[in-house]
């Protein structure tokens, strides 16, 4: 397997790039906490978070159409939301029938749901800039410097670790089965669905095994290079100057949007 | 396509603060459990296995079957962890899967990651491993059998949970999502049921040796019996419920102020409770201006942290 399939870093020379990871993680989340409590209709406020999205994503250096170019991948969920357009009660706006019932579209039903679907378009966005611009070890000793215990920041660093090689793995069960489903043109391979259910949680089954007997060997490995419990990086992780004062910009930045969303 | 999204992972902006919070809140307690447990029972040694644990959890995912028309089954996994694993460990691992879908993938948002970690990576192992113990000292067929139960009972209770809290945000009115969500995920489960007791069956055919050494003394087991049997009841007795009666339900959650407070942001709720003699208008704007001087001091702080880390 290609080893970029799973990488989201995009490297780039920019402010955002060289910025303290615990900042980019602060900013995210206060950004999408910011989008959370702006109440429904904010137009305003949705407007000045989308032009400070823009502006991240021209700083990044990655192209003011970053992060929209990927932001469709929250949008097959607004199916679950679009039933707010009938219910919430409020001035019909267009009346359909359909299958002896009558739906209405409201008003207010209609801005909840833009609502909606703004706030999560532009907190997905956010969430995309911040894992173009930071490599993800970082990410996770960010996550370390902001009390996240470190027995799951460790987790995660040897999941990200092995995730690209026991997707080789899975790749491997994967083509095995398929160059055994051979078929004759116009039947189909395999048994009924319950026996093909089974070859996968075989496959689930053996994939367990590789992945225990693996976790031996590299723990033993580990031991041999003088592991003691914890993981080591070169980046300093050194608030600068720069990084209090990017720190203090996003927090006003916030400040500012709730008050235009409020008043 | 290596990595599709799974229905379950609620992006960001679909629960309100409120319900994100409370999520936030009760995964961060179990986690809190989790960890001091492993802290306690497992060596270090553990922490690497459970980080592989994690990433063959996500690379299962990928394991497909086609079912029919062009749709396809596939695990999530959060009972066959805490089967192999133990619930702890389980819990951990799945954690760190939805961790990384969400950090790395988007897949889930941030802020609903709480809520995301309790539906699937917690209520998941609680009903897997609490279900599974009940056949302890049972024959295989048993065993597998429970499993198998447990596995899609997981996948309905983290349905029904998602769809409480979409409607405890004021996202999706009741009387749609709990039919949806529990008609979708009726069929997944069996999916899941199907994959985890076979992946189970394999496990305890080859190498039954790696069970034995995870599970915990039978005093600890049963805690877990219950805990995985009042969730398991509370999702049997409530999905029909709230899918034949949801104005029953609503009216209940009325009555109890749940449906108020999810919808509300944190600063709407307070002054119900704290300074009821003030005039609303008046304790906004105290409310407003205490946040606004708490911002500008963190501001101001921020910034003299920078002047300082200059010098």
């Amino acid at each position: 397997m290609h080893s970029n399939a799973f990488n989201r870093y995009r490297e780039k020379e920019s402010f955002l790039h060289r910025l303290d990871p615990r900042v980019k993680v602060a900013a995210t989340v206060a950004f999408i906490v910011s989008n959370a409590l702006l109440p429904d209709g904010a137009w305003f406020a949705f407007a000045f978070a989308w032009a400070f999205l823009l502006a991240c994503n021209l700083l990044s250096r990655l192209g003011a159409s970053y992060t929209f170019k990927r932001s469709i991948i929250a949008l097959p969920f607004a199916l679950i939301a679009i039933t707010v357009l009938f219910s919430v009660p409020g001035n019909p706006l267009a009346v359909f029938h359909f299958l002896n019932s009558t739906f209405a579209i409201t008003d207010a039903g209609l801005l909840r749901f833009a609502s909606i679907l703004v706030r999560s378009w532009l907190s997905v966005q956010m969430a995309i800039l911040l894992v173009a611009v930071t490599r993800f070890p970082d990410l996770v000793h960010a996550l370390e410097h902001l009390r996240v215990p470190a027995i799951l920041t460790t987790i995660i660093a040897f999941l990200y670790r092995y995730l690209f090689v026991l997707t080789d793995e899975v790749l491997r069960l994967l083509r095995a089965r398929e160059s055994r489903s051979a078929a004759a043109p116009g039947s189909r391979s395999g048994g009924g669905v319950a026996w093909r259910a089974k070859v996968a949680g075989n496959l689930a089954g053996q994939l367990f095994l590789r992945s225990y007997e693996r976790s031996d060997r590299i723990h033993n490995a580990m031991l041999a290079r003088g592991y003691a419990g914890r993981l080591y990086t070169l980046n300093p992780h050194e608030m600068r100057s720069k990084d209090y004062y990017a720190a203090a910009f996003a927090l006003a930045f916030v400040f500012l949007t709730q008050l235009i969303g409020r008043f | 396509m290596l990595y599709s999204p799974a229905p379950l992972h609620i992006p960001d902006g679909f629960l309100s603060l409120m319900v994100s919070i409370v999520c936030w809140v009760a995964a961060a307690l179990t986690l809190a459990a989790a960890i001091s447990r492993t802290n306690r029972s497992l060596g270090e040694r553990q922490i690497p296995l459970m980080g592989v644990m994690a990433a063959f959890i996500f690379a299962a995912q990928m394991i497909n079957f086609p079912v029919a028309g062009g749709t396809s089954g596939h695990l999530l996994g959060g009972a066959l962890a805490a089967i192999v694993l133990g619930p702890w460990a389980g819990m951990l691992v799945m954690t760190a899967v939805i961790a990384v879908q969400a950090l790395l993938f988007q897949d889930g948002g941030l802020l609903v990651m709480g809520a995301n970690i309790l539906n699937m990576g917690l209520v998941t192992a609680a009903i897997g491993y609490g279900l599974y113990r009940l056949a302890d000292g049972r024959s295989k067929t048993v065993k597998l059998g429970i499993t198998g139960v447990a596995a899609w009972l997981s996948v309905m209770a983290g349905a029904l949970l998602t769809s409480l809290q979409l409607w405890l945000s004021g996202t999706s009115p009741l009387q749609v999502v709990v039919p949806a969500m529990l008609g979708v995920h009726a069929l997944i489960g069996v999916g899941e049921a199907l994959i985890t007791v076979s992946a189970l069956g394999f496990i305890l055919q080859t190498r039954p040796d790696l069970l034995g050494a995870e599970s915990e003394s039978s005093k600890a087991g049963k805690g877990w019996i219950l805990a995985g049997g009042v969730i398991s009841l509370f999702v049997v007795f409530l999905s029909p419920f709230a899918s034949s009666h949801p104005d029953g339900l609503e009216r209940v959650a009325e009555d109890l102020g749940f449906l108020q407070a999810g919808q509300a942001a944190p600063y709407n709720i307070v002054p119900d409770y704290t300074l009821p003699f003030l005039g609303q208008t008046a304790l906004s704007t105290i409310l407003a201006g205490a946040l606004g001087a708490i911002t500008v001091g963190l501001v101001v702080l921020l910034i003299s942290r920078g002047i300082k880390a200059k010098t």
